[in-house]
């Protein structure tokens, strides 16, 4: 049961992850890429989280939740950049 | 509470890809923020939760919560970064997403 809904979770993350790099290499503005770089860092939150379940090793839990916070810490700085005039 | 566990990380990682197709398939920035906020917060959430509930320990449960709640709190500031960065290098708003089809005027 645990195998099966793991390896849906992990084939649609990994989908998800997929379209996040395109819209990154497609742009067309730099805060589009912030955008797809912040959705990339989230779902591998949530393939950590997936990951710690089929393993049985919910250590990874806590790995999850600091990779969360340097996301929200990336997106904010470069949106600063953005802000102080950072050019692309 | 292992079935429960499974069923919500199923349920997150499908609104999480549907987040994406969004990413891909709206017209701009601002469209966008709104699936990619929707992949985020809740998709993710979903998951920590499942997983945390598929754990059967409360000490675990407790830290996905953890992590829940960290995503809500951040999800719409980085949102609302990303967007007023956006709207300060001076790009506008698709003109399908305004009634009157015109430009935005935040004087109004």
């Amino acid at each position: 049961m645990m195998e099966i809904a793991t390896t849906i979770a992990l084939a649609l993350l990994g989908l998800a992850m997929v379209g996040a790099v395109i819209r990154v290499v497609l742009g067309p503005t730099l805060a589009d890429r912030i955008l797809g770089l912040d959705v990339v860092t989230t779902l591998s939150v949530g393939i950590i989280a997936v990951f710690a379940a089929r393993t049985g090793q919910f250590l990874y839990l806590d790995i999850a939740v600091a990779v969360a916070l340097v996301a929200f810490l990336s997106t904010a700085a470069f949106a600063r950049y953005l802000l102080s005039g950072g050019r692309e | 509470m292992s079935v429960v566990g499974a069923v919500l990380m199923v349920v997150g990682a499908l609104l999480a890809a549907l987040g994406a197709l969004g990413i891909l398939r709206f017209p701009d920035l601002y469209t966008r923020l709104h699936a990619a906020s929707k992949a985020g917060a809740p998709g993710v959430g979903l998951i920590l939760l499942g997983s945390g509930l598929s754990a059967m320990d409360a000490f675990t449960l407790v830290r996905a919560i953890v992590g829940l709640v960290f995503l809500i709190l951040v999800a719409p500031i980085s949102a609302h970064l990303l967007s007023r960065a956006e709207l300060r290098t001076g790009i506008k708003p698709v003109s399908a997403t305004s009634i009157d089809g015109g430009t935005v005027n935040p004087e109004q």
